[in-house]
Parts: structure tokens; C-alpha cells; sequence
């Protein structure tokens, strides 16, 4: 998030784009509707009608992967209209001419033609994001997990920057990052392209410094992304697998893909607190910690950093996970694997990466603290791009876009698009399915199915169908409701019995390799 | 500056800021006055009528002192005979159909009834002139993590308010009228089957035992840390015995969070004891996993490691873990395997 969580309940206008916020962030939640208690307007922008359309001002209901048409037609009234922060643009923005010629193929009768939203609500949405500033974009999944996720991202950036809701507290572009410390394992390198603190492993002047750090010989090659391991494994130029505390047999996009994949391992690892369905495959299993079994940090979506604390001791002879690393380095002759708590671990970690460079242990005693945080006495950054952005010129970039179509369209064979959801009462399986009480509240896969569709395939409520995508195939329970558009089907994946993403399409975004998991097209038959 | 105020409670001169309750002022001196309804993130409503104290001079009347700003000059008496009377009556209404089972309820010690009871004092005569026969109504046990019993309700709408103002759910409400009044979701169904998502914060709140954890234990000691699931990072208390997670709260100190809890951090700490823990290191030989010594499985991970160093090994590290545990893989991957095929879950 470019702004803090609790600024969302100082906003006056807040979108909620692509996030079901009350069931996968719900205390961020709390603050979209403490906001619009206090009189904020709620504009949200997603294909299924989720719990926060019940404060909203104005509900666009677009089609599942028509967001940047969404956005850009929202944009061009903005500037039809003249409701564009002039000066924003002026001052702190650049490429504003060659974005503003790539609207023009977004006039509104396009626009509603491909997003099913009508033209007045566009209208209104551009209105009021534009004049009831402060405004703040808070999105998810429903945006990144496109094949076209990376300009869904730049069109949110584009209305931030157009309307200057950027740089200001309870504004920004604001990412609610899934797992509880998602952000932290980005900002420690744990990513094939930069080193810790985003330090590009390509850069000769970060390889230097990462060497010298480390006292080792470093690749200057960006390494492969997720999804891209699990090919390499396929075709075989990647033979060994060290898996940490993941489950991909039900979380990674066209399962089966995955599952392949690590069935042609020469080797594999898996390090995890549960025998996952992902560890049964694996040829050694390492027993990690729990989360209340360890100190270290977790970093936030807020890029707040907060401490962590043992609380009880690990179960058996299971052993921290920064511990086992370790121990496998010094096997393997590394060297600077010494460490003999986390304490230690954050020292060297804040001396390689400036944006940590404030945050010791004994600071963290009194709460956490947002990056960048820059020296010992520097209070931490609850909000950024204050002066100037992260590029090179200091300018915020506009992007000009295109309508792209998703990865995968229906026909008369798949009739129907699929889209994943979140349920309040698990976070993935692993955890929360060995929660008696979860399974209680969250007890059964569920396909959710307008009342139309499930009239043309004469399905009722409860009844198993089988869903069957060009990849896979579940059966799953029905739910009627008329949340769903009429088209649109949708299903968590939190159920090993209901392996979801079987069905779900990998394809990458070409730049952030993000699978485009929100569109999958399917047919539905009775058993 | 907040503008302050200057009054005198009990005598006691007493400065407050502009807009605040008497109650509020009273509590901030540290002078006691029993009340039930009234909780300092919601709106008061003035239910229970306990906080009542009479107000001199010129606007000499009795007030609630938890809807009455403070003012100027203002003399307040907390503990006429007047008052008195009438508290002790509310309190003994209050207590005539109330379960006093105590040594069997959860919040033994901790209850706000009990409390004010104590404060007030009970006349055992009049007590036993008052009380009802015990005609316990049924306790709805119906989500599974906690329990709400109306024989321990003193209908302070606590909990309805919390769930309105704070949750703004609305599973909840007073239902029916006079005697029969209670506090129970739509249509009177039990909450597994009402819009309650099970967050727990109306739990938190009552100042009674009417809603109680289920399996609840008192901690020996507590353990400040993060939530696990989402990327909230909400501040978690962790209750502790016996070396087992028995309990969590939201931790008021938090900044993200401000103490607030969903239904996943305040219960779904209990994977941590669960019975299918991995405990020790296994190697799968003829196609079973084996449990074998940490040495015995680091050395053979490290020798099959070796075999395929540089780009022919990768590892996907975890959302889950900790800052350090990542930054300590990705240095292994890239320092000792010698290559950048490293990623985890940001793209999925």
C-alpha cells in the first residue's frame, strides 16, 4: 500500500476494485465502513456483488477482465469533464499527452458495451472519485490475477495520478497484499529478479555489493518466477526443489500442471508445519514452526514491520525454518550462516537494505514501523510519494492502455466464466481446514450460479454438478444467487475435496508472470 | 487544545475536556460509578440506568452520568441516599432473574455485575424476597466457538451495538418486549444461523457471562505477536498454558489493527495444537515416509542438493514465514546454490 490501513477511515471517497475486502481483509474492512459511517462514499467495482456493495454509493458490476476499460472510461469523463488535478499533472507527472491519446479509444458506449456497467453509473463513479478527495483505490487479487493484471495495476495508478489522490494521506494506490507477510518475503529478495530491498540482481553495482556482503560468487541472471519453475521442472532444466511452507497441489493455477511438475523432480524438499496434499510428493519433509512458535518480523500490506514472538515451543522436534536453511548452508560450505537467533538475522538484513535500515528489535519493542525507514531516529513512512516518485526522473509515469481481452474466452463448448473467491473463514487450506470451529462456519466447497443459469441448466440449490474447464475437472455443490452475473460462476479454493484450481488457467501476465486465475472458462452438467 | 472544564464529583474538584461524559470525567479522576451499558469505543444509550448521580445548583436534577456533558461549575454528588435507593433497586431488578451460579460462570471475578453488586451492596432479604425461581432458559451453543446464555444477560446492549457500530453486521438485536425481552439474531433462530460471522468482538465486550469462548481457559501468561493469516498484520495476545495456546485477543496497542480481531485471528490460532503437527524430520524410503534424526535428513538433503546446483535447483520460499526465515533462504538459494530461481506465493 502507498497509504496506511487506518487512513482508509479518513477518506471521502474510497474504491474498492477487484477486493472482496469483508472476507479476505476484514479488519481493513472495518475501516472502509467506519469511513462511510462518517459519510465517505464507497464506490465498488467487482463482478460479483460482495458484502461491501451494501455501503456503496454506486455498485459497478463489470465483467470478470474488464477493468482497464472500467478505469479509462471512468478517466475520460474525468477529463471531459475537466475534474483532472491540473496541477498534479503539471508538477509532478509526465507522458500525461500519449495516456490521454490512448483514452480516445475508450469513449462510454465502448466502455459499456464491454464492462455490462451503464454509462451513468461510470459517470457518477468518475465523479465523485474525482471531486470527493481525499480518494483512496484499495485493491486485490481480482485485480492482479489477470493476464493483463500489470495494466489493470497502471490504470489504477493512471486515476491516481490524473485526480493527484496520490502522495497525500488517505489517498493512493493501495495493493491489500494476501498472506500476512507476502510483503515481507518480497522486501527480503525472496524474488527472482532483485536482491533484498529490490536491489536488481542484474545491476553490476548489487551484485558487487551482495557479494561482498555475502562472501559469495552471485548470478547475475534473474532466475525463473513461480509458475515458470514448475515448466522448468517439466522439461527438466530444473531437477531439484526446495519448497517452503506452500501448498501448490491446491493453490497454484492449473493444478494439475503444478502436480506433474513435482512428480518429475529428481529431488524435492518440502518444509511445512502439516504433511500438506503438495509434502506428500516430496522426497524428504523438514518440520517447521508455527508462527507462535518463533520470534522474527512480519511485514504488513502497510509495509509495517512488526515483531513476531515465540509463545510457546515448537511441537516435536520441529525447528525454526531460518534455522534448517542454515543448517543446510553450512552442510553445503556456506558461508555467514552462523546465526543463533533472529535477532542477528534482522541485523544483517538492515545493513544490506537501506529501506530497513531503522528497524532493529529494540525499536520494534515500542510497535511497528512502516518503510522506508531510513536511520535509527527516522519514524518510519505511513505514506509515500510525498515529493517525488521512485523513478528515475522523480515523476509519476502515466501509462497509456489498451483494452486486452483475458487469456480465455468462452464458447459453446465452456459456456461459462469462472472466477476464485475468498471465504472469511479460511485463509487457503493448510492452517484453517485444522480449525474444528472454521470447518464448522466454512464447511463445504460451494459453486455460486445466478438463478438464470441455473434455470437454463435446471441445476437447484444443493444439487453436485461437474465443472469442467479446458484443463480440469471438480464437482462441487450448488448455490443459487443472484450475486453472480448471469454468465459469471464462481468458487473459492480452500477444499482439498473440491480442488479448485484444477480447473483454473495458467496463463501469465506477460510482465508481473501473475496467472490469470480470475478467468476460466467452464461448462457445467449435471450428475 | 481541548478546552477544559472545571467541576468538582463528590467534592473533589475535577478538570475534564470540553465534550466529555460526567462519567467519562469521574473515571479519569478515578472515582468509581457503577454502570453496565456504557463502553468507551460506542455509542452510550443509557440502559442500565446504574451510572445515575444528581446534579447540583442551578441545574439540580438526576441524570445518567453517561449521556450528560460536563460544565462549567458544575457540582456532582455520586452517592445520595436518593441515588442509592435508586441504583439499588435497578441493580436488584437487574439480579432477580439473573443466574448468580458464579462459581460456574467464566467471568467469575471479572464480572461487571458482580462489581457493582459488591459496590452497592445486597440485602440478603430483600434478595431473597426478589429473586425468581430458577427457570433457566436454553442456552443457544449453537457456533462453535462460543456460547450465549440469556439466563447471564443484563440486556446492556453491549453487544448489539458492537456488532452495529463496529462490526456494522447487525446480527443482532433486542427481540420481543418487557419480561421476555432478550438479545438474539433475526427471527430468533440460533447465531450459527443469523449473518453473525463469528468475530468475536461482542464476546470481548460483555461485561458479564453471557457470552462466553467455548473450552475458555484463563492463561498463566501472555505473548504479544502478529496475526498469521492475512496482510492485516493485526496485533495478536496470545494466552499461554501449559506450553499450549488457550486463548487470543486483539492487542489494543496495535497500530493496525487497534485491538480489532476477524473470526481467523481470533480463533484460528488453534492449528498450532493441532494433533497432525509435523514433529519430525521424514525421508520417504520404498514410497512410505520414515521419521528419521535431523542429521540423518540434512545430510541427505545437502548431498542431493549438491548434485544440482546453479540453475538446475529452485526454491519457492514462504508468505507464511517470518522476515528472517525468507531472507535466510534467499540467501542459501542465492549464495550457496549459486542461482536466482527463487519466488513464492506474491504472484498467486
Amino acid at each position: 500500500m502507498t497509504n496506511t490501513i487506518t487512513e482508509l477511515g479518513d477518506a471521502s471517497t474510497i474504491l474498492a476494485i477487484g477486493t472482496n475486502t469483508t472476507e479476505a481483509h476484514p479488519i481493513a474492512a472495518l475501516q472502509v465502513k467506519d469511513a462511510v459511517r462518517k459519510g465517505a462514499n464507497l464506490i465498488v467495482a467487482n463482478p460479483k456483488e460482495i458484502d461491501l456493495c451494501r455501503f456503496a454509493t454506486v455498485f459497478l458490476q463489470h465483467k470478470p477482465g474488464t477493468d482497464v476499460a472500467l478505469l479509462m472510461g471512468m478517466m475520460r469523463v474525468i477529463l471531459e469533464e475537466g475534474l483532472e488535478d491540473k496541477t498534479f499533472i503539471k508538477d509532478r507527472c509526465e507522458d500525461f499527452e500519449t495516456f490521454e491519446k490512448s483514452l480516445e479509444a475508450f469513449d462510454l458506449d465502448t466502455v459499456e458495451k464491454l464492462t455490462g456497467v451503464s454509462q451513468d453509473k461510470i459517470i457518477k463513479a468518475a465523479r465523485i472519485y474525482a471531486t470527493q478527495t481525499p480518494s483512496s483505490t484499495i485493491y486485490c487479487m481480482g485485480i492482479t490475477q489477470h493476464v493483463h493484471g500489470t495494466d489493470n495495476v497502471l490504470a489504477i495508478s493512471n486515476l491516481a495520478l490524473l485526480t493527484g489522490n496520490i502522495g497525500k494521506p488517505s489517498t493512493g494506490v493501495n495493493p491489500l497484499r494476501g498472506q500476512n507477510n507476502v510483503q515481507g518475503a518480497c522486501d527480503v529478495g525472496c524474488l527472482p529478479n532483485v536482491y533484498p530491498g529490490y536491489q536488481q540482481v542484474t545491476s553490476p553495482d548489487a551484485k558487487t555489493k551482495f557479494e561482498s556482503a555475502w562472501d559469495a560468487e552471485l548470478s547475475d541472471k534473474p532466475g525463473q518466477t513461480h509458475t515458470e519453475i514448475f515448466d522448468a521442472l517439466l522439461d527438466g532444466s530444473i531437477k531439484s526443489l526446495y519448497l517452503v511452507g506452500e501448498n501448490p497441489v491446491l493453490s497454484e493455477a492449473n493444478a494439475n500442471h503444478a502436480i506433474e511438475a513435482m512428480e518429475k523432480a529428481d529431488f524435492m524438499v518440502v518444509q511445512d508445519i502439516f504433511l500438506t496434499e503438495t509434502a506428500e510428493l516430496a522426497d524428504v519433509i523438514l518440520p517447521g514452526t508455527a508462527f507462535a512458535e518463533k520470534d522474527g518480523t512480519f511485514t504488513n500490506t502497510e509495509r509495517r514491520v512488526q515483531r513476531v514472538r515465540k509463545a510457546v515451543d515448537p511441537v516435536g522436534e520441529a525447528k525454526p525454518d531460518w534455522w534448517i536453511a542454515c543448517e543446510l548452508a553450512k552442510r553445503l560450505k556456506g558461508k555467514g550462516f552462523d546465526f543463533t537467533n533472529s535477532s542477528e538475522i534482522m541485523e544483517e538484513m538492515r545493513s544490506v537494505m537501506p529501506a530497513y535500515k531503522g528497524i532493529s528489535y529494540s525499536r520494534l519493542e515500542k510497535g511497528g514501523l512502516q518503510w522506508p525507514c531510513l536511520s535509527d531516529d527516522h519514524p518510519g513512512t505511513p505514506f509515500l510519494h510525498v515529493e517525488k516518485f521512485g523513478t528515475a526522473s522523480g515523476k509519476g509515469i502515466f501509462k497509456p492502455l489498451v483494452y486486452k481481452k483475458s487469456g480465455e474466452e468462452t464458447d459453446q463448448e465452456y459456456p461459462l466464466l469462472l472466477t476464485t473467491d475468498r471465504s472469511l473463514f479460511h485463509y487457503h487450506s493448510t492452517m484453517t481446514r485444522r480449525v474444528y470451529g472454521l470447518n464448522v462456519l466454512g464447511k463445504e466447497e460451494l459453486l455460486n450460479i445466478h438463478p438464470e443459469d441455473a434455470a437454463q441448466l435446471e441445476i437447484a440449490d444443493d444439487q453436485k454438478v461437474r465443472v469442467t474447464s479446458r484443463r480440469g475437472v471438480v464437482d462441487v455443490k450448488v448455490s443459487i444467487t443472484d450475486k453472480c452475473l448471469p454468465g459469471t460462476v464462481s468458487m473459492s479454493f480452500h477444499f482439498s475435496e473440491t480442488p479448485t484450481n484444477l480447473l483454473t488457467c495458467c496463463e501469465l501476465d506477460p510482465v508481473a508472470k501473475t496467472p490469470g486465475t480470475k478467468v476460466c472458462a467452464v461448462k457445467i452438467e449435471t450428475l | 487544545m481541548t478546552e477544559k472544564i472545571e467541576l468538582t464529583i463528590n467534592g473533589l474538584s475535577v478538570l475534564a475536556d470540553k465534550g466529555m461524559t460526567i462519567l467519562d470525567a469521574a473515571n479519569r479522576k478515578g472515582i468509581y460509578i457503577p454502570h453496565l451499558c456504557h463502553h468507551k469505543e460506542l455509542e452510550p444509550i443509557g440502559a442500565c440506568r446504574l451510572c445515575l448521580v444528581e446534579i447540583q445548583g442551578e441545574w439540580k436534577k438526576t441524570v445518567i452520568s453517561c449521556k450528560t456533558e460536563v460544565k462549567d461549575g458544575m457540582e456532582v454528588l455520586t452517592e445520595t441516599p436518593e441515588i442509592q435507593m435508586m441504583r439499588q433497586v435497578n441493580l436488584e431488578l437487574m439480579i432477580a432473574d439473573h443466574d448468580t451460579d458464579c462459581l460456574n460462570c467464566y467471568q467469575n471475578t471479572k464480572c461487571a455485575l458482580q462489581r457493582i453488586a459488591d459496590h452497592v451492596g445486597m440485602s440478603k432479604e430483600r434478595f431473597k424476597r426478589l429473586k425468581k425461581p430458577e427457570e433457566l432458559l436454553p442456552i443457544d451453543d449453537s457456533n462453535p466457538f462460543f456460547d450465549f446464555d440469556p439466563n447471564r444477560c443484563v440486556l446492556c446492549g453491549i453487544c448489539v451495538r458492537t456488532c452495529d457500530e463496529i462490526q456494522n453486521i447487525n446480527a443482532i438485536d433486542f427481540v420481543q418486549r418487557g419480561q421476555g425481552t432478550k438479545i438474539a439474531g433475526f427471527g430468533d433462530r440460533p447465531r450459527l444461523n443469523s449473518n453473525c460471522e463469528s468475530c468475536g468482538e461482542c464476546i470481548v465486550r460483555c461485561p458479564v457471562g453471557a457470552l462466553t469462548e467455548k473450552d475458555a481457559k484463563r492463561p498463566t501468561h501472555q505473548v504479544k505477536t502478529i496475526c498469521s493469516f492475512c496482510g492485516c498484520g493485526c496485533g495478536l495476545v496470545l494466552g499461554v498454558r501449559d506450553n499450549k495456546l488457550v486463548s487470543a485477543r486483539g492487542d489494543l496497542g496495535n497500530q493496525a489493527s487497534k485491538g480489532r480481531l476477524c473470526v481467523k485471528g481470533r480463533f484460528g490460532y488453534k492449528f498450532v495444537n493441532h494433533p497432525e503437527r509435523l514433529t519430525s524430520p521424514l525421508v520417504k524410503k520404498d514410497g512410505k515416509f520414515v521419521e528419521v534424526e535431523w542429521d540423518e535428513a540434512l545430510d541427505l538433503v545437502a548431498d542431493n542438493f549438491a548434485k544440482n546446483k546453479g540453475d538446475k535447483f529452485a526454491g519457492i520460499s514462504s508468505a507464511k514465514a517470518t522476515n528472517e526465515d525468507n531472507y535466510v533462504f534467499q540467501k542459501f538459494t542465492r549464495a550457496v546454490m549459486g542461482t536466482n530461481n527463487l519466488d513464492h506465493c506474491a504472484r498467486l
